[in-house]
């Protein structure tokens, strides 16, 4: 079976380590915040300007003054700090965020991502996510694997205008994990009860299978 | 003699000498620390073919989208936009011009504005369509593209507190793109929720210095949310916090 949204941020929060400072981008990555496990401490930074976020706030904390970038009310967790805009992005575009965890429309072999415009549709604009991308060393995407008519996501070379050049090595599908390295995709888990093939065969792009290939812990 | 007093006593003094064409920084964003009363103002002048530069455009009827149904802006520098109709429907048929910028370079252009740093360098957009028609240069093996630094005739500001000199304090997330917008304006004006005398503020907590202020009003604001999001409040006993 595919993984759900939740069952893909429960898989990206394994990857978590004590001490991490992350960002998560809007869907699914910010799902991830519900699955940090109990025994770490890590701090969730806000590109607009929030480093340790905390959980939304109850009905009486609500305050206008403090929202997160997806410009949801939230809380700040023991320990935070505000500032401006250009501190934040110095801390992403500075390396100083540990991991990044974003969504996209497609990924390429050579870890090109596109994630912010589909020429013809209503463009909205990148937001931050170029700069996350060019900044950290760190990225995960989150996806699904493929369209809901069976068309791959994961590409030779991606179509729609780009994010990012050569910047993502870890994808995390519906399906599996995969890891991008030297121009192709390596397969290293899958989800559970999905078979090798149904990968192979929803990946357009290059993919590497060595050996057994694990199912997903979840 | 006004010395360094910066307080004006009303939104029209405050946004006098704004016209036609000239080019206004906001801090803000979303709706978040956005100066909405100089906005008001902004759409009560009339003044027409501005290019705006914001982190967002607001919505239909707050924020810069409150300046968009009659046609007052011409140009809009942002990292995201499209949170309302009118916006859409604009820039769909090319009736307003939208420059899409990187949040990061976005801050940094008004920073490096305000800081008389003409351009700098960033990886951010490299191989994108951002970096079409941009300088490049190698630096240690990577690539990075040249992005020239922003001044506004006018920067309009959103903080918490201020003293007489225009000294500024901001709160929480609503500070954002304020102070970097502060620094980047031949004219800035700021709204504050207090206006409090010389002195009451401690200098160590001061968040924009006075220097970079010329006018300063005291109003009053909706503050409106745009996501509304809670937990229950029974959850949050039950976690002891």
């Amino acid at each position: 079976m595919a993984l759900s949204r939740e069952q893909i941020a429960q898989r990206v929060a394994q990857e978590l380590k004590d001490g991490y400072y992350v960002n998560l981008g809007i869907g699914i990555p910010t799902l991830v915040a519900n699955y940090v496990p109990q025994d770490i401490e890590v701090m969730l930074q806000s590109e607009n300007g929030l480093l340790g976020m905390g959980q939304f706030p109850t009905e009486d904390e609500i305050d206008a003054d403090l929202i997160n970038a997806g410009k949801q009310t939230v809380t700040m967790a023991n320990g935070a700090s505000v500032f401006d805009s250009a501190e934040s992005f110095a801390m992403i575009r500075g390396g100083h965020v540990d991991l990044t965890v974003l969504g996209a429309f497609e990924v390429d072999v050579n870890g090109n991502i596109a994630s912010y415009m589909i020429p013809g549709k209503l463009i909205k604009g990148m937001g931050g996510a170029m700069d996350l991308v060019a900044g950290a060393d760190n990225i995960i995407v989150t996806m699904t694997h493929a369209s809901k008519h069976g068309v791959s996501k994961l590409l030779k070379n991606c179509a729609l205008p780009l994010t990012g050049k050569g910047c993502i090595k870890k994808v995390l599908t519906d399906l599996a994990f995969i890891e991008i390295k030297e121009g192709k995709f390596h397969l290293l888990e899958r989800a559970p009860g999905v078979s090798v093939e149904e990968i192979i065969k929803l990946t357009e792009g290059e993919i590497v299978v060595t050996g057994d290939i694990p199912e997903m812990k979840l | 003699m006004a010395g360094f007093d910066k307080v004006v006593s009303s939104y029209e003094e405050a946004m006098a000498g704004l016209t036609d064409n000239m080019t206004i920084i906001a801090g803000g964003f979303g709706l978040c620390g956005i100066p909405e009363n100089l906005i008001a103002e902004i759409k009560r002048k009339g003044t027409k073919d501005l290019t705006l530069v914001s982190n967002n455009c607001g919505v239909d009827d707050f924020g810069l989208g409150v300046l968009l149904p009659n046609r007052q802006i011409k140009k809009i520098v942002a990292s995201y936009v499209g949170e309302n109709a009118e916006f859409e429907r604009q820039m769909m048929a090319g009736e307003l011009e939208v420059e899409l910028t990187p949040q990061g370079t976005l801050a940094e252009k008004m920073r490096a504005g305000g800081a008389g740093i003409p351009a700098f360098f960033t990886a951010t957009g490299v191989g994108t369509p951002v970096a079409e028609g941009k300088e490049e240069r190698t630096f240690n093996g990577r690539d990075y593209i040249l992005e020239e630094a922003i001044v506004g005739d006018f920067a309009i500001v959103k903080a918490w507190k201020a003293d007489r000199y225009g000294n500024l304090v901001f709160r929480k997330t609503a500070r954002n793109f304020n102070p970097l917008a502060a620094t980047a304006g031949k004219i800035t004006v700021v709204e504050v929720e207090e206006i409090v005398e010389v002195g009451e503020l401690d200098p160590d907590q001061i968040h924009t210095p006075g220097i970079y202020v010329n006018r300063v009003i005291q109003g009053t604001f909706e503050k409106r949310i745009e996501q509304r999001t809670t937990r229950p409040s029974d959850m949050h006993e039950a976690k002891g916090e």
